[in-house]
């Protein structure tokens, strides 16, 4: 490539133009925080997430305020919550990643095959995505989640089952209009089988769309976590997780407000972080949305 | 119009038979035995069997989910296993106060999402229209649960201000309503802006500044109205996501619902109470979307009806 004779004001690299976003540059920021926490929490935690310290509570037996040995102070088993908070943020991160993926996944094949194919294939596929949207979601999470007894993955599964609906639909209309482009026409013409279609021709188009609805699809997946588990119906005890940390001491909050406050804005920022980046990828990536802000 | 709506009449109930369907099997095949639970644990085998073949449980998935979908052509939620009553009363009994929730929390978020949403658009791309653009991504990022809670601890357990739970004031009232309005005030605030920097960019707009009119009046009488009808026609997706969400609310706020209603079947393995408040649910969400639908060309007159 050559120098071009107009000087470029905008750095092309996506990556590049996102440092520009003040927004997106919190989200990444917090969301390294977190993925820090979370994958060294073994080394950088002060205590053991499950430990029950003769002095994390009070005389009375109450929890520890914020302060001191507890930093953030203690549950209402005399547990650290700094370390809980930490161990919380791996399974915040896994649910996010693995119950998003398989949404995504399940999402883009639904969304591709349906608008490629139309037909009946395609009725039927939309239809049923239709049903899915008419679904109360949480309603239906809680009533999976409480039925079988949850573990770690079937939470992550109870949420991809309920969350592939908005990318399927995204996906769908993008892979209809593609489907009418000359170039696939041209593809079709020299005889190209609709799997090499679907995945070579049209699938590259949409990766921009994909990382768009991946990245806005984690803060719904960690949302939905926290609130089942808030529930007691998500990841259970002693497996430390935000929403979990919340349920085990609702009935102590009123004493001890910061059981509530500190995993409560851990869930809140790490929400808040996925959606300021997706927000900012959107914007970047969507061409029809730039300009717009 | 009158074809449209006939075929979209048609689309809602096909989906509301689908859900019907979706949720009986769920609920047939999950590992989760109801009768278990009416005859209690200290229940005999014989017991148990007998009160599976009287609830007809012990019959194979299409002759139950025949028989219900039959009930329920004619208005029949069936009985609740474990209250003895039926369904659609006990659904009936706790629909107002939903109803009542709902209203209170939409019209909450309208009033701040609206606000904040021309403020921000009136000053674009200052300081504060971007403070206000992320307190509305905080909004849509922050947990039901989370705020519920802190709203209860600073205003009834500290300031004292409100009740702590319960129904029956307008005090009561106003903590729900705003944990909801608050939180979906961000999304409507957005729109709002964005509804609003389109119009302001209009010729219609520019030619009202031309002949002299006010900066009040060109917002007011000419720009608002048009930039408020897409975020109003929203109201009816919102429903939808309202009636989702509803579960976590009535039972931190201790509010008589179907949402605690749910709640209490769920954890009770109620099969008729589940499965009719599902089913209200997405009628709810159904007639919503249908209704968005149905005013979007009265709004935008380039939107046909197919």
């Amino acid at each position: 490539m050559t120098t071009s004779v107009v000087p470029d004001r905008k750095p092309r690299g996506v990556l590049a133009r996102l440092r520009r976003r003040p927004l997106a540059v919190i989200g990444f920021v917090l969301i390294a925080i977190v993925v820090a926490g979370a994958v060294l929490a073994p080394w950088i935690a002060p205590h053991d997430p499950n430990q029950q310290h003769f002095d994390g509570l009070t005389i009375e037996g109450a929890p520890l305020p914020p302060g001191g040995e507890f930093l953030l102070g203690t549950d209402l088993l005399g547990r650290d919550l700094l370390t809980r908070i930490l161990y919380g943020a791996q399974t915040s991160l896994i649910i996010g990643v693995v119950a998003n993926g398989i949404a995504l996944v399940i999402g883009t094949l639904v969304g591709l095959v349906a608008g490629y194919f139309r037909g009946w294939i395609g009725t039927i596929l939309m239809r049923f995505t239709d049903l899915m949207m008419a679904f109360p979601a949480l309603l239906l999470a809680i009533c999976l989640a409480a039925i079988f007894q949850p573990s770690l993955w079937i939470v992550a599964m109870v949420i991809a089952f309920v969350n592939w609906v908005q990318a399927a639909r995204v996906i769908y209309t993008e892979t209809t209009s593609l489907s009418t482009r000359d170039f696939i026409a041209a593809e079709r013409t020299l005889g190209a089988g609709a799997g090499r279609i679907l995945f070579r021709h049209i699938l590259p188009h949409l990766v921009p769309t994909i990382i768009v609805w991946g990245t806005l699809g984690i803060s719904t997946t960690v949302l939905l976590e926290a609130t089942l588990s808030f529930l007691g119906v998500g990841v259970q005890p002693p497996t430390p997780s935000w929403g979990n940390i919340i349920f085990e001491n609702q009935t102590y909050f009123q004493a001890a407000p910061w059981l509530v406050f500190f995993p409560g804005t851990a869930v809140l920022l790490l929400a808040l972080a996925f959606n300021l980046v997706g927000d900012a990828l959107r914007d970047e990536l969507d061409p029809l949305q730039r300009g717009r802000d | 119009m009158g074809a449209y709506l006939l075929r979209r009449l048609v689309q809602s109930a096909l989906i509301l038979l689908g859900v019907s369907f979706i949720t009986y099997l769920l609920l047939f095949i999950l590992p989760a035995d109801p009768v278990r639970q009416i005859a209690g644990r200290s229940a005999t085998a014989a017991t148990v069997e007998s009160i599976r073949r009287e609830l007809g449980l012990d019959q194979p998935f299409v002759v139950q989910y025949g028989r219900y979908l039959w009930n329920l052509l004619q208005l029949d939620l069936g009985r609740s296993y474990l209250q003895r009553s039926e369904v659609s009363e006990l659904i009936a009994a706790r629909l107002p106060a939903t109803l009542l929730l709902m209203g209170a929390a939409i019209l909450c978020e309208l009033l701040i999402g609206i606000t904040l949403g021309i403020v921000a658009a009136l000053w674009r791309g200052r300081a504060l229209d971007q403070g206000l653009m992320i307190v509305s991504f905080v909004a849509v990022s922050a947990p039901q649960f989370v705020v519920s809670l802190l709203l209860l601890y600073v205003f009834a357990v500290q300031l004292g201000w409100f009740p702590i739970g319960g129904y029956g004031t307008f005090a009561h009232l106003v903590l729900p309503a705003l944990t909801l309005g608050l939180l979906g005030s961000g999304w409507y605030a957005r729109m709002m802006r964005s509804s609003m920097i389109d119009v302001l960019r209009a010729d219609f707009i520019r030619t009202a500044r031309a002949i002299g009119l006010t900066r009040a009046r060109v917002i007011l009488r000419h720009a608002l109205p048009n930039a408020i009808l897409p975020v109003i026609a929203m109201i009816g997706i919102d429903i939808g996501i309202f009636m989702g969400g509803i579960v976590v609310v009535e039972s931190v706020f201790g509010w008589p619902g179907i949402g605690q209603l749910a709640w209490q079947a769920i954890q009770r393995v109620d099969i008729p109470i589940i499965m009719g408040v599902t089913l209200v649910s997405a009628f709810a969400i159904v007639a919503g979307n249908l209704l968005a639908d149905l005013v979007a060309p009265f709004i935008d007159p380039r939107i046909k009806l197919r």
